[in-house]
């Protein structure tokens, strides 16, 4: 009896030992991807030097110019104006489905939006191509294919990331706080922006930090709308090209010092996303209340 | 302005964002389906691409999508539901737990097409696979673990307190409680996540166009190549070469997507009320 009682003990140390080594295979996972990606990638910076390859404008692998910071500008402006159309767009929808909106209404509003996550970024990117871009080039003037183009497109993809969360954290708002400001004599809306989306602001910058890394790292979309010309854009309705971009579309026929050049733009592609996700992480520590 | 004319406009206001916000779903739903499901015929879905896809249908890219949700599927969900387990079952909150969260969280951060970048240099070149089946749905896999832990872990919490006092009390050692217990009852929770990852893995373009690659060829071993529906939509619609293609495939794709988020929806719903 006890030595059975002693095989079963075992039998569980082993188990447990099994999943603790499981339950690594997501860190485990990001470990490998940095690494091989900071192995592909380094050498090069070294070779090319930071300075070189960070703030030159240059980007010919074939003469052996490898500077990225025309792109990183651009993928900057990207983030930034997606932001800027989806970011209001997101909140408002938010804060109609959690004060305004019957919980009947909510329950049919909310999952539907949650689809706009489901379609493929290359169906947006199609659309945007297909719709947005004659409009844009016909009534603003340009190729069609630029920086507006993608702010709009990828500020529609980053909604459901900004909406999810931020209709968490205004949930996640004690209804007692509302109650407070309608005994007050506070109006419905009032309430929603003296108290409510005050107390749950962490929140809300989580949401929006969150879809600004959606937006940096989104690949695709961007190919098929940004019109991938390599230079500093310097209106709203040029064409540009993003970090993502570049590695996608010179992958397919990159060797040697040029593939090893997209792995480093990789690596800074890497840092953008890692800062936001520290950003993201630390307001939402930041409990909703003060 | 007086407060109930602010509250008009702003009341005005975020109707009219959730409206648009809406109508941009229903238009892209409506427009795929309108131009691309008169094209979608039972050939369309059982032929061959021929010339490129310029005629013929999908049947190979739908035949490599489902073999590399498949293969994705056979690593994600063992660790994905392992990891859940480990952090309900068999430890307490604390460092480590908060660790593996964090790495959770970042991984699920990490840009498809960086991961599109791994995969190409250690799968297909390193670990000299190819492009292949398996080296795309190991990607594949990577991309939506995040995704099944976080929906298995919320399952498998929701799990009563219960079931476990009581199969302690009756003795059973946690491995019993786990397997015959646990795992039974949150089961429709963990089916949610998985069928939610299937559907990003569907649509997913950057990892899978540089691990799987882009042979029209339909894979029988796992070490061949293929396409799937997204990276051939996307190369029918980039390179102009048949649009009625294009949005027929992009049909094909939008609806079962939809099809998949409604149904798992369903699922969680039925999970639910089940547990009230």
């Amino acid at each position: 009896m006890s030595a059975s009682a002693a095989g079963i003990r075992r039998k569980e140390k082993i188990i447990q030992r099994i999943f603790l080594v499981v339950a690594f295979s997501s860190l485990f996972s990001l470990f490998l991807i940095a690494l091989f990606i900071f192995v592909e990638g380094l050498p090069m910076i070294w070779k090319v030097g930071l300075k070189d390859f960070l703030l030159s404008t240059q980007w010919s692998p074939t003469r052996g110019h490898y500077g990225i910071f025309a792109m990183i500008v651009s993928s900057f402006w990207v983030t930034l104006g997606s932001l800027l159309f989806g970011g209001p767009l997101g909140l408002m929808c938010s804060i109609f489905l959690v004060e305004f909106a019957s919980s009947r209404l909510r329950a049919i509003i909310k999952p539907a939006l949650e689809l706009l996550a489901g379609i493929p970024s290359v169906v947006y990117g199609f659309l945007g191509v297909v719709y947005l871009v004659p409009l844009v080039r016909d009534y603003l003037g340009g190729p069609g294919l630029s920086l507006l183009t993608s702010c709009i497109i990828l500020g529609i993809m980053i909604l459901p990331t900004v909406i999810s969360i931020s209709v968490d954290a205004l949930v996640a708002v004690p209804n007692s706080y509302r109650e407070a400001a309608f005994s007050l004599g506070g109006t419905r809306w009032q309430t929603t922006y003296m108290v409510t989306v005050h107390a749950a602001k962490s929140g809300i910058i989580t949401a929006l930090v969150l879809g600004m890394g959606r937006a940096v790292g989104e690949t695709m979309a961007v190919i098929m709308i940004a019109g991938n010309a390599l230079k500093i854009p310097t209106s709203p309705l040029d064409p540009i090209r993003t970090l993502t971009s570049n590695i996608a579309l010179e992958m397919g026929y990159a060797s040697g010092m040029h593939r090893q050049a997209l792995f480093a733009t990789g690596i800074v592609l890497f840092f953008f996303v890692m800062a936001l996700n520290t950003i993201a992480t630390l307001f939402a520590r930041r409990k909703v209340l003060k | 302005m007086s407060p109930r004319h602010a509250e008009q406009v702003a009341l005005g206001l975020m109707v009219s964002g959730a409206f648009l916000a809406l109508s941009i779903l229903f238009f892209i739903i409506a427009v795929i389906m309108i131009k691309g499901l008169p094209h979608v015929t039972l050939r369309f879905l059982l032929d061959n691409p021929m010339d490129m896809g310029r005629a013929g249908g999908i049947f190979s890219t739908i035949v490599s999508t489902i073999y590399l949700l498949i293969v994705s599927l056979a690593f994600a969900i063992p660790l994905g539901v392992g990891t859940a387990i480990y952090l309900t079952e068999y430890t307490v909150e604390g460092k480590v737990t908060k660790v593996i969260r964090f790495g959770t969280e970042c991984l699920a951060g990490v840009p498809s097409i960086i991961l599109g970048l791994f995969g190409f240099i250690l799968f297909v070149i390193k670990l000299g696979f190819g492009w292949s089946v398996l080296s795309g749905g190991i990607s594949l896999a990577i991309m939506i673990l995040p995704v099944i832990i976080r929906t298995s872990e919320e399952a498998i919490k929701a799990v009563p307190q219960a079931y476990r006092d009581v199969n302690e009390v009756l003795g059973g050692s946690k491995w019993q409680g786990v397997t015959r217990l646990v795992l039974p009852n949150a089961a429709p929770g963990i089916l949610t996540g998985v069928i939610l990852s299937i559907g990003r893995g569907i649509g997913e373009t950057a990892v899978v166009i540089f691990t799987l690659g882009t042979s029209l060829r339909t894979p029988f071993s796992i070490f061949d190549s293929g396409r799937s529906m997204a990276v051939h939509f996307y190369i029918l619609a980039q390179e102009g070469i048949s649009m009625s293609n294009a949005y027929a495939t992009a049909a094909v794709l939008v609806f079962s997507i939809l099809f998949i988020n409604i149904f798992s929806y369903y699922l969680m719903h039925r999970f639910v009320k089940g547990r009230t």
